[in-house]
């Protein structure tokens, strides 16, 4: 049963480098604007799609 | 056939949505409703920008008039208003009113295709901010801003920074302290599991390590996390008065030593598990407590209302300079327009000052050569010279907000604080007590345990979750219904007010809905005329009458004038027509009505334009359910509407006019001292007085983006006649958190007598929390349901 020391050490270490991982999500701001992300994905690139688009609708 | 045409004809345009005229602008088979909307659309199409469009509906919105932006030249206001500068990039953040759908996100983060030096751009839509990093050498500050107006974003660039308020908030320590006590007490729990189901004898090797483990998880918990509970406990020790965080902190400190204690002897597991979930629920609840909606400013004051820069006078040129250096004795430039910042002098021009800011009254004031002009008036008409003889800070308008005597916010006492007193002493006198009957049995053991467990187990944390709890749910209620609290304290003061003043124009009657209305008469051939003339001018009385004439054509016109501020006149197809104020006319005429916009054509008077404010619906019931209250009506209008009032209002109700701000402020006071609790609702600026010193202050807005005066709440127009249901909601949720206070010390008194025997096992007090807790967070949650329900709220 000794394993159990390591495994609870590495769960413990396993649990702080989420903390940590948390908390440098959190100072860099990827938290501060949780609504506009969603919105913007949405979006389509370039002006091409919209043409093409246009297109299909003329014919 | 003519169906069709009706069709067309109905169409909106492509750009705003507005309504299209008679008379439309076209371009690319796309109908506009006036030339602002087309150049906006020109722009988008030279920039392949037409995706805009592709998104929604009509997202644009219609310009308003231009404004100056001489200041954004100046070295000193760029560096204030820049976040960053290097070499050759600058970032700065702008907040612009005017984002409201995908569309605009979409645009905005497209900028680089209209200008080169444009890197990037980031919205973030719920703050209406736009982050633009640019390269100042391409690019000037001003041609920037100047861009994004013409694009119809024009951004808000006032005196109090808008940008740098919002990115200081409190609460982003509060959430890692939240994530770190999470973390803490997952991990005790994980390791408190073992000791919960009993632990075999070749498992005991573990217990040792697993106390100490909990030993440091806890200390995190309490030293960081639970830091604000003692710094608030000594401070309020020190100011002889007791508030909830007092026995929160002697709670958090007792749970620690006697961890501390039985991990260190090995005497036992210790409490480390209801130590690490008590901190973290009190952080949640804390949290709960202070979100507030980061799209709604509630501490605005008259800085947001004011330029950042004005346009001084130095030996005879223009130069802008930032307000907080403008002294006395500095000569003005103001413009069509613009602000008056500080109380001043006119030495030349003809000043029309529009005073709607500060008196409500929305008719603009002839000021005359040497007579004083008060901060806050907006001169209508030609640019006019000012001498400044008071500082920004110590105009008369301003001088409201640096009043001493407002409320003070530590004079308020929640319901929480008033019962921490009482609470934390029944708690002392019961530990107290238990461990002098064990001394005197000469069980020192037993009087120890007895001591910490009694002090355990009767938290007052769900004293502290309830009241976060009830009435965050009740704010979320309020919020569906366009009422907007600023927190969870100001919902109790709601509840807690017995008068209410209401503020008449902006708050009774709507600017939304006004309506024009034309007293004479004009056939169809001068209706043209009048429009033809209207069509030339930007000033929004023009546009108003020109929408609401909405003729088919327009003649075309010579010799046109446009005196800023009076009024228009023009010759067409033979006829000279006049139209403006009373003074612009060539004809002495004698009226019912000052105001308004008079018409003459040939010399012969047709009569005048007029915009009428309409009265809110729904007013009359709104003040029957409102009987309860003590009513009052401050307006700082002249009296022409007192009638109406009279019949609206209970004959008790005591209605005042021409009501200055400072003067709507001391009726505040006076009834407060009376022993009132006062609720206001106001719109202006000249209720900004007033709303800050009442109790509960409401902003009233049609336009939840526009600016509101610092404030309790902002309602919108449209829920006013629910306001009734608002108050007796929160009456409600004061009752819930009492009665979950009554549930509370039921548990409470079941682990008291297990705590004095001192056999309190820690497996006890870590079931009986999280099970009180459950309760009085589901009980509040449904109850306040239920009686948000029978508000007819939900």
């Amino acid at each position: 049963m000794n394993i159990l020391y390591f495994l609870v050490g590495c769960s413990v270490l396993m649990a702080l480098v989420f903390l940590g991982a948390f908390f440098w999500a959190y100072k860099t701001g990827q938290n501060d604007d949780t609504h506009t992300p969603g919105i913007r994905m949405l979006f389509d690139d370039g002006i091409a799609d919209e043409k093409s688009e246009e297109d299909h609708f003329s014919s | 056939m003519e169906d069709q045409h009706k069709t067309i004809t109905k169409a909106v345009c492509y750009h705003c949505g507005e309504d299209l005229p008679m008379v439309k602008y076209q371009m690319d088979n796309k109908d506009f409703c006036c030339a602002g909307c087309l150049g906006v659309f020109k722009i988008l199409s030279e920039n392949n920008l037409c995706n805009y469009y592709a998104y929604n509906n009509n997202p644009g919105q219609q310009l308003k008039g231009e404004s100056h932006l001489e200041y954004l030249d100046e070295p000193k206001i760029i560096a204030q208003l820049l976040d960053y500068k290097h070499e050759n990039s600058s970032i700065i953040t702008f907040y612009i009113p005017a984002i409201h759908c995908s569309s605009c996100i979409w645009l905005l983060e497209h900028l680089y295709k209209i200008n080169q030096a444009i890197f990037s751009s980031r919205i973030d839509f719920l703050k209406k901010q736009v982050t633009i990093s640019f390269d100042h050498e391409g690019i000037s500050l001003r041609k920037l801003v100047e861009m994004l107006s013409q694009i119809g974003y024009e951004p808000l660039i006032s005196l109090q920074d808008v940008v740098k308020a919002h990115s200081s908030s409190i609460d982003k320590a509060l959430v890692l302290k939240i994530a770190v006590a999470g973390f803490c007490m997952g991990n005790v729990m994980l390791f408190s599991f073992p000791e919960y189901f009993g632990l075999s004898g070749f498992e005991k090797q573990f217990q040792a390590l697993f106390g100490w483990l909990n030993l440091a998880f806890s200390i995190p918990a309490v030293f960081y996390c639970g830091r604000d509970y003692f710094t608030s406990a000594i401070t309020s020790i020190k100011h002889r008065h007791i508030n909830l965080d007092t026995p929160l902190a002697i709670i958090i400190a007792v749970l620690f030593l006697r961890t501390a204690v039985e991990v260190v002897f090995g005497i036992g597991p210790g409490f480390a598990d209801t130590l690490t979930g008590l901190v973290f629920l009190l952080l949640m609840g804390k949290w709960l407590k202070q979100r507030t909606y980061h799209h709604i400013s509630f501490d605005r004051d008259y800085r947001s209302y004011f330029p950042i820069a004005v346009t001084t006078l130095q030996d005879g040129r223009e130069k802008p300079v930032p307000i907080n250096e403008i002294n006395v004795g500095d000569r003005l430039w103001v413009r069509n327009s613009e602000l008056v910042p500080a109380d001043s002098i006119l030495m030349k021009g003809d000043a029309w000052m529009d005073m709607s800011f500060v008196t409500g009254e929305s008719e603009p004031v002839h000021k005359v050569l040497g007579e004083i002009i008060y901060a806050g008036g907006r001169q209508t008409g030609e640019a006019i010279e000012l001498e400044v003889i008071k500082p920004v800070s110590q105009s008369y308008l301003t001088g409201l907000w640096n009043n001493e005597h407002y409320k003070n916010n530590s004079e308020k006492q929640n319901f929480n604080d008033s019962v921490a007193k009482y609470f934390s002493l029944g708690v002392f006198l019961t530990a107290f007590s238990a461990t002098a009957y064990w001394l005197f049995q000469n069980d020192s053991h037993r009087a120890w345990s007895a001591f910490t467990a009694v002090i355990i187990v009767a938290c007052p944390c769900v004293l502290a979750l309830s009241t976060p709890f009830t009435l965050s749910a009740i704010l979320s209620v309020f919020d569906k219904r366009g009422f907007y609290v600023k927190n969870t304290d100001a919902v109790e003061e709601l509840a807690k007010c017995n008068t209410i003043i209401f503020d008449k124009t902006g708050t009774l009657t709507s600017s939304e809905n006004a309506e024009i209305r034309f007293s004479g008469a004009l056939n169809k051939e001068e209706s043209i005329i009048v429009a033809s003339l209207m069509r030339n001018s930007a000033h929004p009385l023009s546009r108003c009458i020109l929408k609401a004439l909405n003729v088919d054509r327009f003649y075309s016109l010579n010799n046109y004038r446009e005196v800023l501020g009076k009024g228009l006149s023009a010759e067409i197809d033979r006829h000279n027509i006049y139209a403006g104020h009373l003074s612009m006319l060539p004809v002495g005429i004698k009226t019912y009505s000052e105001t308004g916009v008079h018409i003459v054509i040939d010399r012969s008077y047709k009569g005048y334009f007029e915009i009428k404010q309409q009265w809110r619906r729904g007013l009359t019931q709104l003040v029957s359910k409102l009987q309860k209250f003590s009513l009052q009506v401050l307006s700082g209008d002249t009296d022409k509407d007192f009638w109406i009032l009279k019949s609206i209002f209970p004959n008790s109700t005591k209605i005042r006019f021409r009501q200055s701000p400072h003067q709507k402020l001391s009726s505040v006071l006076e009834l407060q001292h009376a022993g009132n609790r006062v609720m206001m609702l106001g719109d202006g600026l000249n209720d900004a007085g007033a709303l800050k010193q009442s109790d509960f202050g409401i902003a009233i807005t049609d336009n939840i983006n526009n600016f509101t005066p610092g404030c309790d709440a902002i309602l919108k127009g449209s829920s006013i006649n629910i306001l009734p249901d608002f108050i007796q909601l929160s009456r409600h949720g004061l009752k819930i958190v009492k009665i979950s206070f009554a549930i509370a010390i039921a548990y409470n008194c079941i682990g008291i007598y297990y705590a004095v025997q001192g056999t309190l096992y820690p497996l006890v007090a870590a079931v009986l929390m999280p099970i009180s807790t459950v309760t009085i967070i589901s009980f509040t949650t449904l109850a306040t349901r239920w009686s948000a329900r029978r508000n007819k709220l939900i």
